[in-house]
């Protein structure tokens, strides 16, 4: 289940893809969105998801449902 | 080469070498208005090594504050500290307050609009990164942009403001990058505090919260105030002060900043107007009055140097204190600018601003010289409608704030400054808007304007405070004294009863600039 942004609360401030240790945070035109392919939802990195943890907006950055839940490979 | 480098020579393209500029380069101007120049005067208690680095900083210096420009690069915004007077749901133009700004500017793209900037406003001395996030939660854009800077415009002063969590880390690279000047906000330095001001901070790879989240921020916060003043660097503590919460620990604060080599301390009001949908603004949590901040400032005065001229500007504000000139510095116009950087131009006219400012100093200290001898336990409030350049030379009604000096025969000092809505514009009826000033400077006997109309005139006589013109295009400290001898004087023989006045607002509403 990667996460995923919502654009209508996101301030643009970055601060998530400063902290994303897949690079999946993107940029365009001020718009940051999460590619689903990248996000681990920091399993094996972090004890919790980096972006949701420094997002200064609450609710903005959320549980992917489109997207099954991440399984690190065995 | 990496691609930073590439931007580099793109840069260097557009540039022309220093000493090289079409003549003059002082054409503009930048609201300096006519006046004069750092001599020791000024200086306070500050040691010679620290005033010599300070004399012509804005934003570290009352004195340099009215000759010097500033400008702030917002290249940072990421944040790692929740605050509850911070809002970053927001960025709106009319709003004046840290953590705002219009444009976000890459590295690269705020050489240029430093560049562009000191071309233009010769008397632009310092650059300074203070978000709209944190600087150092943004360490490569924050350094990169320094680097940069310090290549093309080397005559500029670097400093930066932090919240302080991340500051051990980078001290020896701010200390490499000939980083001079730095701030830390310190709001607490007790976490059970803290927890009312702190909601949370992301700190190695986690969020914390309540108790634990200040103990760490503060941890940090007096570890990095400690490492940086052994290096040399000079630090400057800014508090936001918050009735209820933390105005009686900030003597603590103090204290504690000071026994670790701060410098300066700067108390700011809370600013907490509901529209900003902060948390303490939606809460109902109030700023201090002007009483109050003052009483405050006061009781810290005897620790140490106490900084009252702070215009808690934006966090892309170019120009003055107290005036803001981003707009004429948008990344499209700055990209589209031709600009030549003429560091000769550049000196030669900060020397001319230098004499001028002995000038402000000379002229005050020969009207203190009158004084002497004189014993009084008056002193008395008095705002000053100013453009900058230490006169008196702004009209009433274009006055957007006003500059508070407090005068008693031990002389003349600046207290502080308040906003007011433009008296001439704004759709609001000629009376509102008097009574808006009036508010902000309830506590002065007198205001000193260069013009004013014949109707504020005698609606500030009947709420008690004198409308002076006489001393217009004059000097704001000498007049000041002036003033205070006749007013003594008018005391003496019973023409003039002294009563003390009431309090102030600070700032009202949300404003531009």
């Amino acid at each position: 289940m990667a996460y995923k942004i919502k654009e209508t609360t996101c301030t643009g401030c970055s601060a998530c893809q400063n902290e994303c240790p897949n690079n999946a945070i993107v940029e365009k035109n001020f718009l940051f969105s999460i590619d689903p392919t990248k996000c681990t939802e920091c399993v094996g990195f972090f004890d919790e998801p980096q972006c949701v943890a420094i997002c200064p907006i609450p609710r903005t950055i959320n549980p992917n449902p489109d997207v099954p839940r991440f399984q690190a490979a065995v | 080469m990496d691609s930073g480098n590439l931007k580099v020579v793109s840069l260097l393209r557009v540039m022309r070498p220093a000493g090289q500029g079409s003549g003059s380069g002082c054409g503009s101007k930048g609201g300096d208005g006519k006046s004069g120049c750092g001599s020791s005067a000024g200086q306070g208690d500050l040691s010679p090594t620290v005033w010599e680095k300070v004399k012509n900083h804005p934003c570290y210096s009352e004195e340099a504050h009215h000759h010097y420009a500033r400008m702030h690069a917002a290249v940072a915004p990421a944040c790692n500290v929740q605050c509850n007077f911070c809002n970053r749901k927001y960025d709106c133009s009319n709003e004046s307050r840290p953590g705002v700004v219009s444009e976000r500017l890459l590295p690269e793209q705020a050489a240029k609009k430093v560049l562009a900037v000191a071309s233009t406003i010769p008397q632009m001395t310092v650059l300074g990164i203070a978000g709209p996030g944190d600087p150092l939660a943004n360490p490569e854009k924050t350094f990169r942009t320094f680097e940069l800077v310090a290549n093309f415009v080397p005559d500029i002063k670097l400093c930066l403001s932090t919240n302080g969590l991340m500051l051990p880390d980078h001290v020896d690279r701010i200390a490499a990058l000939n980083i001079d000047h730095v701030t830390i906000t310190i709001n607490m330095i007790d976490p059970n505090v803290g927890a009312k001001i702190y909601p949370w901070v992301f700190y190695n790879h986690k969020r914390y919260t309540g108790v634990e989240a200040s103990r760490i921020l503060s941890e940090r916060q007096l570890l990095g105030l400690e490492m940086l003043t052994a290096r040399g660097i000079l630090c400057k503590v800014n508090s936001v002060m918050i009735p209820g919460i933390n105005d009686q620990h900030l003597v603590a604060v103090n204290k504690a900043v000071k026994s670790r080599g701060a410098f300066l301390h700067n108390i700011m009001p809370l600013i907490s107007a509901p529209e900003h949908g902060t948390f303490f603004g939606l809460n109902g949590q109030r700023g201090p009055t002007a009483q109050e901040l003052k009483l405050l400032q006061d009781s810290c005065e005897g620790e140490m140097n106490m900084m009252r001229h702070c215009r808690q500007c934006r966090a892309d504000a170019v120009g003055l204190l107290g005036e803001d000139r981003s707009a004429e510095f948008t990344t499209e116009k700055v990209m589209a600018m031709e600009v030549t950087y003429d560091l000769a131009s550049r000196q030669a006219y900060q020397e001319k601003v230098e004499v001028k400012r002995q000038a402000v100093v000379a002229a005050r200290n020969a009207e203190l010289a009158t004084l002497a001898g004189e014993r009084s336990d008056i002193s008395i409030l008095i705002a000053v409608a100013t453009k900058g350049g230490g006169r008196i030379n702004e009209h009433f009604g274009h006055a957007r704030e006003f500059q508070i000096y407090e005068v008693s025969t031990a002389g003349s000092k600046f207290v502080g400054h308040r906003r007011v809505d433009n008296y001439c514009q704004g759709g609001y009826a000629e009376e509102d808007s008097l009574e808006t000033v009036v508010r902000a400077i309830n506590d002065c006997q007198a205001v000193f304007v260069a013009r004013i109309g014949g109707c504020p005139r005698e609606g500030l006589k009947s709420a008690g405070i004198e409308p002076v013109d006489r001393f217009a295009l004059e000097y704001i400290e000498q007049s000041a004294i002036a003033y205070f001898k006749e007013y003594l004087a008018r005391v003496r023989t019973g023409e003039l009863m002294h009563k003390l006045r009431g309090d102030a607002d600070i700032r009202q509403g949300a404003l531009i600039a």
